[in-house]
């Protein structure tokens, strides 16, 4: 059973087991275990990103193609959506033709990329899909009468995925982790009251309603891009990466196989633009096209492991939380500091990005295949020395 | 009699086309730039085509000075360093150091001598800052990672971020405005006298750059074409294992070229400062974009087509921005789709990529 669904290709590591069992359980209860709104807010953005992560390393980690214009697709659906909810009013049928719009043009574009640029040598694609991701997005901001420019659009989203409304009309209860370990902590004596004080009411509005979509819908591409990648087509596509004059040798069009893979990644990251506008309820191009968007999903794919689907869950949890709160432990850090020079300024809670671009580097030279990959090599290592020693 | 006549005219006439076609095919760089210049006749009066003209000339010469230092670290080294950005950021804010806050007398002075002095410090310092990172970046960041394209791309990507982080907390996160020394502001305007493009008014820091520009690329093909450093970048090029058996030790090679690459992306954005006038961190990301643009569209690796590349995206640039502002961007892109297409090697391929 979990062998079909996991397709096969199992953690192979404790560790990362039991990382993504913990990631699952947080995000499945995700708002029946967190209280605060940001918290719901970086829940939701993880599962939108585990899916963009995901069909980013369908190409980078798979078939070695290095592609800049991942958050052009992403923002084709968010804007497409927000457009269509801007032009024909809140309805469901306006989301439907705005799916179906994201995904033509993401389509389109990406078959146009594919066979311009596959055309000529891989490296090619790389330096081609920045340029044209750069134009679009400033084409996104110049062409405001139908964009927002940079104010961006607001997406009002149907009654039945807001705020107002109720599935459920009792609310529900449910148990605050971080209020219980923060209770277990500071004062283990009075367990019962702990308990007590971290269980709040949950009201199961709209919103928990969009989380849901969010988090089925993450779970199934995840799923289906992992089937995917352990099809014959996926192995073809890592032969590609192998040694890509030796796959055409065996008879496969390998531009074929690039453009397909290309497409695939545009449509599945355009339908998560399209729940990144119905979730973030505001598209901009600075939250959705930006080149730093870009290089933060670039990151979010080579630290949690290159060529593993699980990387993509791994990394985009850790990235998203570093980004929401290591802001906050370098403040506290910053505190220790205060008044040497060069050093509080690095310490600074807006340089966290300085830290997270020198864990990538180092990362790259020391574990180039990632967390995952690492993972994994530490558990072969331990299997390997436990058959040796009987 | 007529009949002679006329095969004798189809004759000329297939004789010509057999020439431009000759042209097309072997100059296209040429036949290229001579389209971009005739094409924009037609569409605006000559005195604006003029300042147009040479303020796109101006644009692409800068942009020739920051791609050519990425075009030769790729033809030599096969590194395609996505950092060069940074490099260009870094160069902006060390010359707008010396303008604002360290020599501002000298630069508003107004007396040519102490202009001059005012500039060349701002540019040497420029290139010294982004020169000496430009080693430092080659060994610790690129030098591991030689002849792996996906790990070249990472680490520069994440190598740029570190700069930028780094410029944020030198300099603080906010733009900071660059005023350009008294001399050089204002324009020339041409006397109403001259024909067809009288009246045309260029600015001074236009010109200012287009001569510099010059200079620069005279100088540039001169130690390509007539030095000893040049035979080796040269030799280098076609074959690096050919020029390590002839005894030259090509990784002292490999850091002299990549230095000189990093001090000219940082001569590049201390000269783009200017002509702004208002720098950010992230100026350098922008700016990658056309650079990119122009070496794809020169051919990776050469050093003349990527002098004619960044001329034309200049020209496109202020030609488009002139008559549809918001495709300016998009016409870049567009031409390099377009040439592309024609010739996918880029218009003077020196390296089979």
């Amino acid at each position: 059973m979990l062998n079909a669904i996991l397709s096969g290709d199992h953690p192979r590591s404790r560790i990362l087991s039991a990382l993504l069992l913990v990631i699952f359980i947080c995000l499945a209860l995700g708002p029946f275990l967190f209280s605060s709104t940001r918290a719901f807010t970086t829940l939701g953005m993880i599962c939108i990103f585990i899916v963009v992560v995901a069909s980013y390393d369908v190409m980078l980690g798979y078939t070695h193609i290095v592609s800049f214009a991942h958050t052009m697709f992403f923002g084709i659906g968010a804007y497409a959506v927000a457009m269509t909810i801007g032009a024909m009013g809140n309805s469901f049928g306006a989301i439907g033709l705005g799916i179906l719009a994201a995904v033509l043009a993401a389509t389109a574009l990406a078959l146009l990329l594919g066979l311009l640029s596959l055309r000529v040598k891989a490296i090619f694609f790389a330096l081609v899909t920045l340029a044209v991701a750069f134009a679009f997005m400033t084409m996104v901001n110049q062409l405001y009468t139908i964009t927002g420019g940079e104010d961006g659009l607001r997406v009002r989203v149907p009654r039945e995925l807001g705020p107002a409304f109720r599935l459920i009309e009792n609310d529900l209860y449910g148990f605050s982790i971080t209020t219980f370990l923060a209770g277990l902590f500071t004062q283990p004596w009075n367990l019962g009251e702990v308990i007590r004080e971290s269980v709040y009411n949950v009201r199961v509005n709209g919103r928990v309603v969009m989380y849901y979509i969010c988090f089925f819908f993450s779970l199934g591409m995840f799923l289906f891009m992992l089937r995917m990648m352990n099809s014959p087509f996926g192995r073809v596509l890592q032969a590609i990466r192998e040694n890509e004059f030796r796959a055409e040798a065996l008879g496969y069009r390998t531009v074929y196989y690039r453009t397909a893979t290309v497409v695939l990644a545009a449509v599945v990251t355009a339908l998560a633009g399209v729940l990144f506008a119905l979730f973030n309820r505001y598209v901009n191009p600075e939250n959705t096209l930006d080149f730093e968007l870009m290089v933060f999903i670039l990151l979010m794919c080579v630290i949690g492991g290159m060529g593993t689907m699980y990387g993509a869950v791994i990394g985009a949890t850790l990235f998203l939380l570093a980004e929401n709160y290591l802001q906050d432990v370098l403040r506290v850090l910053g505190g220790y500091v205060d008044g040497v020079p060069l050093v509080s300024g690095l310490v600074g809670p807006e340089r966290w990005l300085f830290w997270f671009g020198l864990l990538f580097v180092l990362s790259v030279y020391f574990f180039p295949k990632g967390m995952v990959g690492q993972l994994r090599v530490w558990a072969d290592a331990r299997r390997r020395r436990r058959e040796e020693s009987g | 009699m007529s009949a002679q006549n006329d095969t004798l005219d189809q004759e000329v006439v297939r004789g010509f086309r057999q020439r431009f076609a000759n042209f097309r095919e072997h100059r296209p760089h040429l036949f290229l730039l001579a389209l971009m210049i005739v094409i924009p006749w037609f569409f605006m009066d000559l005195a604006t085509w003029f300042t147009l003209t040479v303020s796109g000339l101006a644009m692409g010469l800068m942009l020739f000075i920051m791609a050519s230092g990425m075009t030769l670290t790729f033809g030599l080294m096969s590194v395609l360093n996505l950092g060069h950005g940074a490099f260009i950021s870094l160069g902006a804010f060390s010359g707008a150091t010396v303008i604002v806050f360290w020599m501002n007398d000298l630069a508003g002075s107004g007396s040519l001598g102490a202009t001059l002095l005012a500039l060349l410090a701002a540019f040497v310092f420029a290139m010294a800052v982004s020169g000496s990172l430009g080693l430092l970046f080659e060994r610790f960041v690129v030098r591991p990672v030689y002849g792996d394209h996906l790990k070249q791309i990472l680490v520069t990507v994440g190598g740029a971020i570190i700069i930028m982080e780094l410029i944020h907390v030198i300099w603080g996160p906010s733009e900071i405005p660059v005023p350009r020394p008294d001399l050089l502001r204002g324009a020339v305007i041409l006397d109403s006298t001259v024909p067809l493009i009288g009246g045309a008014a260029v600015e001074t820091y236009r010109l200012a750059a287009v001569l510099l520009g010059l200079l620069v690329y005279g100088v540039m093909t001169w130690i390509i074409d007539r030095t000893k450093a040049g035979i080796l970048i040269r030799a280098g090029v076609e074959s690096t294992e050919m020029v390590e058996i002839m005894g030259y030790r090509i990784k002292l090679l490999f850091l002299g070229v990549f230095i000189a690459g990093s001090a000219l992306a940082g001569l590049g954005g201390a000269m783009w400062s200017m002509y702004q006038e208002i720098i950010t961190a992230h100026m350098g990301e922008t700016l990658m974009i056309s650079v990119i643009v122009v070496i794809i569209l020169g051919g990776l690796g050469s050093i003349k087509g990527c002098f004619y590349g960044a001329i034309l995206v200049g020209l496109i640039n202020l030609y488009i921005g002139f008559l549809a502002p918001v495709f300016a961007a998009v016409a870049t892109v567009g031409l390099m789709v377009g040439i592309l297409m024609w010739r996918p090697q880029g218009l003077i391929p020196v390296i089979k990529v």
